[in-house]
């Protein structure tokens, strides 16, 4: 019995339909980020969810109980906004303990909570401060304080560090794994970025024109990506998508029996540069990226396909070289002509 | 439920608006179609369009019509541009720049009555008032601004009114200018001039727009500054559709042709309403 | 010159004009209060006096004459409750404007401002017959009545504008926390709110207190206003202006007095959403 419970959920707004049918079920304690392009609907579902919109048709349950037709303010969840929504005119303490005080909890209690909650938070020293003296980072701590205080049963964010600078968003990120790991509390998590779902993530979702296109593990997503949607969202540098008309090579390298008009997937790592003459395929450089730890190479194949690959040795091509490329066809994904998935390989 | 109560919570509000609107609406329709004089209660009768007829072939309905529409557009124009040259001179901080703005808004808290009636007497009398005594001070005969220029006179009274408005809200906007903006716009060698016409202008853009609106909702109904100084005299010079429907109404005793001259003035209103949507409303929905 | 004495000079040039402009706007309404503490020989004396000595005596026969007190009652009151009334039907209604957003919205709040644009003397008759069949004619209460009804669609106007500045996620992140709809509202909306509203119940004083029309037609000896107390000094010629400047000036004064100081807390919600 999963403890929160989506059925056929159809959302529109006017003539747009917005959420197409989605089905899922999240397990007590689990991790789940909502991720997809903007306007796939993951933030809409997540409103879904918290009461914020009603649904059209379909239900939620949530821990045994059905919660299709409940106002937010019972169905027991706290929500991370992206803009932190705290309560200007309310001091941290304020914000932290407004809930608590709502529902008519004990002072003593309510200070306890706010106390320990600030304290795990490191905001101890900034109780007494208004949300206008804090800074970005330090909002943004209250607004996740504000739901920790609750003890709710699921956490929502949307998109909590889409507002926070490249270097706090990391450091962030970090405190809510944690945080999750500590309070082992059931959250749903809304983002854009790749990245933060699959490092938070115990399973992510990908949602596109309101529709769920998988739903896996980070790792499952990365290495047996459902089609061309999911393989080319999940990973940076996107992995390199050809159609196999293109590139008639890659059709008798690993005598993958692609579909008419179908696609062959690599992942930048496994396009490996040999030497010039060497390898199946005939290319030139175009762009090389030192990150340091690894190396993008941007080519172009004598077909004019482009391909990036990504190695960890230091690379010493210069633009416009000669390169033959190898491809490890034991990790292509081979897509038929509607980007599903056709026999997705074994990862290594 | 959640349909429902953003109805229930604006009922209210719609709900009397509509009933003022459309009660003395349904009243005066009634009333523009029968003989109903005052002074004359024993006649009576249904007489079809015989009341708009006769109000507006009535020589001063013209007039008036363009009198209406000469002081909204000059009173607009005048408290528009020197309210935006104020609202820039005193946008820099300077001694007493808080006095200075107590100063400048003071007109708005007005009564319209004691408006009219200070310029009336003590600024525009011929003999007495202070504008007279000016004009004899640099040798220039005495002029008598209610008789001869009646409309220019209520103009300038009107302005004075609600210029202090339009300097309110210009002065708010000018607050929220970017002040990166203008200083990268003199790394590109603007002058003031040049920053006026590109920056500040576009700036206000909305502030504009508010003012037009607001100031047109209250300008198509000037009434008492007219009645406590001209009293739309001389003849009917500066005489405004209000005034008119309010002379045939209380002066004429003839309710019918007031009931419709008020329906032409409810006309006259949407007209200017759907013009003030298509030209104003737009700038101000986000 | 250098940069700096041209900017010294321009500065300098700023507040001259400044100071130059405020006063000569101001000047009509200083020139009133002068003359209120004339005689009336010195009120019209060529060339006007600046420099005399003050007198209380205009103030004491205007009181004397008439009645000032109970107009000045019949203001305080009028004004006051047509602006808590007047707040009372357009908060929801702004509310549920600026937070549940449809594509009528918009049309619903012109039509609103339109009945405000029809001149009041178009409605005089009726409202006239109204107030006379129903016995509220020169009543305070039926004053109220007509000045909220005719403030309500600017006030809703100004409070729907300032509303739209507050982010709809606070209001979200409360019933999140768990509050019902009045906790919602008091404990959140109320308190976020509290500039515009007291700008709009400003603004509606100012207009009520000053409401001229209305009170002209509607009210005569019981429940006349201060606007329409003035209006009957209009008539006499002449050698009257000291009084009339007497009347005029306890007739302002408790307004001007009060805008200058809510002068402030007005500005900050008067931009009706012009300000993004």
């Amino acid at each position: 019995m999963s403890y929160l419970q989506l059925n056929r959920i159809e959302k529109s707004f006017g003539a747009q339909r917005v959420i197409k049918g989605v089905d899922l079920s999240i397990n007590k304690g689990e991790f789940v980020v909502f991720v997809g392009p903007s306007g796939c609907g993951k933030s809409t579902l997540l409103r879904l969810i918290a009461g914020l919109e009603n649904v059209d048709t379909g239900s939620i349950h949530l821990d045994g109980r059905e919660i299709t037709d409940l106002p937010s303010s019972k169905r027991d969840l706290a929500m991370v906004f992206q803009s932190y929504a705290l309560y200007p005119h309310m001091s941290v303490y304020e914000n932290m303990s407004f809930a608590l005080k709502l529902a008519k909890a004990d002072p003593a209690v309510i200070k306890e909570k706010v106390e320990r909650a600030a304290q795990i938070l490191n905001l101890t020293q900034y109780l007494q401060r208004t949300p206008k003296e804090l800074s970005g980072g330090q909002r943004q701590r209250v607004a996740i304080g504000r739901a920790i205080v609750r003890a709710p049963k699921v956490f929502l964010f949307d998109e909590p560090l889409s507002n926070l600078d490249a270097a706090l968003r990391g450091q962030t990120r970090i405190e809510i794994a944690k945080l999750h790991r500590d309070l082992d509390a059931t959250t749903i998590y809304v983002t854009h970025d790749q990245v933060e779902a699959m490092t938070l993530a115990d399973r992510v979702v990908v949602l596109r024109e309101g529709v769920i296109e998988q739903v896996g593990t980070p790792l499952e997503l990365y290495d047996r990506p459902a089609n061309q949607f999911v393989a080319q969202f999940i990973g940076t540098p996107q992995m390199n998508v050809v159609s196999v008309a293109k590139l008639p090579a890659l059709e008798t390298i690993a005598a993958l029996k692609a579909p008419a008009g179908g696609y062959v997937g690599l992942r930048p790592e496994s396009v490996k540069l040999v030497h010039e003459g060497d390898g199946q395929i005939r290319a030139k450089v175009d762009l090389v990226e030192a990150l340091g730890a690894e190396t993008l190479i941007y080519v172009t194949t004598e077909q004019g396909v482009p391909l990036v690959a990504r190695q960890t040795e230091r690379c010493h091509l210069d633009v416009g070289a000669g390169v033959g490329i190898d491809v490890d066809a034991e990790v292509a994904h081979v897509f038929d002509a509607q980007g599903r998935v056709v026999s997705a390989s074994q990862a290594a | 439920m959640k349909r429902l109560l953003p109805r229930v919570l604006m009922a209210p509000a719609v709900l009397t608006l509509f009933l003022w609107m459309i009660v003395p609406l349904l009243m005066t329709i009634y009333f523009s179609v029968i003989r109903y004089n005052l002074m004359q209660p024993d006649q009576s009768g249904f007489v079809g369009l015989e009341n708009f007829e006769y109000f507006v072939t009535d020589p001063s309905f013209s007039t008036a019509v363009i009198n209406t529409l000469l002081l909204l557009g000059w009173v607009i124009v005048i408290t528009v541009v020197v309210g935006i040259a104020i609202a820039l001179l005193t946008d820099e901080p300077f001694p007493g720049r808080n006095i200075v703005r107590i100063l400048l808004i003071s007109p708005f808290f007005i009564m319209p009555t004691v408006n009219a009636l200070l310029w009336k007497h003590m600024m525009m009398n011929p003999i007495y008032g202070v504008l007279a005594q000016v004009w004899a001070f640099f040798g220039a005969a005495p002029v008598d601004w209610l008789t001869d220029f009646p409309l220019f006179s209520i103009i300038v009274i009107v302005s004075w009114q609600w210029l202090p408005f339009a300097t309110l809200i210009f002065v708010t906007a000018l607050q929220s200018m970017n002040r990166e903006q203008l200083e990268a716009s003199r790394m590109d060698g603007a002058n003031y001039l040049q920053q006026l016409r590109y920056l500040y202008i576009p700036h206000l853009g909305r502030s504009v727009a508010v003012v037009v609106m607001i100031e047109m909702i209250f300008l198509l109904s000037v009434f008492a500054e007219i009645y406590t100084t001209t009293g739309g005299g001389p003849g009917d010079a500066s005489t405004n559709v209000a005034f008119l429907i309010f002379k045939q109404a209380l002066l004429g005793f003839d309710a019918g042709v007031a009931s419709a001259g008020a329906l032409f003035a409810v006309v006259l209103a949407n007209v200017a309403a759907v013009f003030l949507i298509r030209m104003v409303g737009k700038n101000l929905d986000k | 010159m250098t940069q700096t004495q041209i900017n010294k000079l321009i500065y300098v040039v700023r507040a001259v004009l400044s100071w130059a402009v405020a006063l000569f706007l101001f000047f009509p309404l200083g020139w009133l209060v002068l003359t209120a503490f004339k005689t009336e020989l010195q009120a019209i004396s060529v060339p006007p006096l600046l420099f005399f000595k003050p007198t209380m005596e205009n103030f004491i026969i205007v009181e004397a004459r008439s009645d000032y007190l109970l107009y000045a009652q019949n203001s305080l009151v009028t004004s006051v409750a047509s602006t808590v009334l007047g707040l009372a039907l357009a908060f929801p209604a702004a509310y549920s404007m600026a937070f549940f957003r449809t594509k009528r919205t918009k049309d619903i709040l012109m039509w609103m401002l339109s009945t405000k644009m029809m001149p009041a003397v178009g409605a005089l008759v009726p409202v006239y017959v109204m107030a006379q069949t129903s016995g509220l004619l020169d009543t305070t209460t039926g004053l109220i009545i007509v000045f909220t009804l005719s403030n309500l669609p600017i006030m809703v106007w100004m409070l729907y504008s300032n509303f739209k500045e507050i982010p709809g996620e606070i209001l979200e992140a409360s019933r999140m926390d768990g509050a019902s709809l009045w906790q919602e509202f008091r404990l959140v909306l109320l308190p976020l709110t509290m500039g515009g509203l007291a700008s709009t119940g400003l603004l509606c004083l100012v207009l009520s207190w000053n409401e001229a029309f209305w009170s002209l037609n509607l009210s005569a000896a019981k429940a006349g206003t201060l606007a329409a107390l003035i209006a009957s000094y209009s008539s006499p010629e002449g050698l009257f202006w000291a009084k009339l400047s007497a009347a005029s000036f306890m007739a302002v004064a408790p307004i001007v007095v009060f805008g200058w100081f809510s002068q402030k807390q007005l500005v900050q919600g008067l931009t009706f959403g012009a300000v993004k």
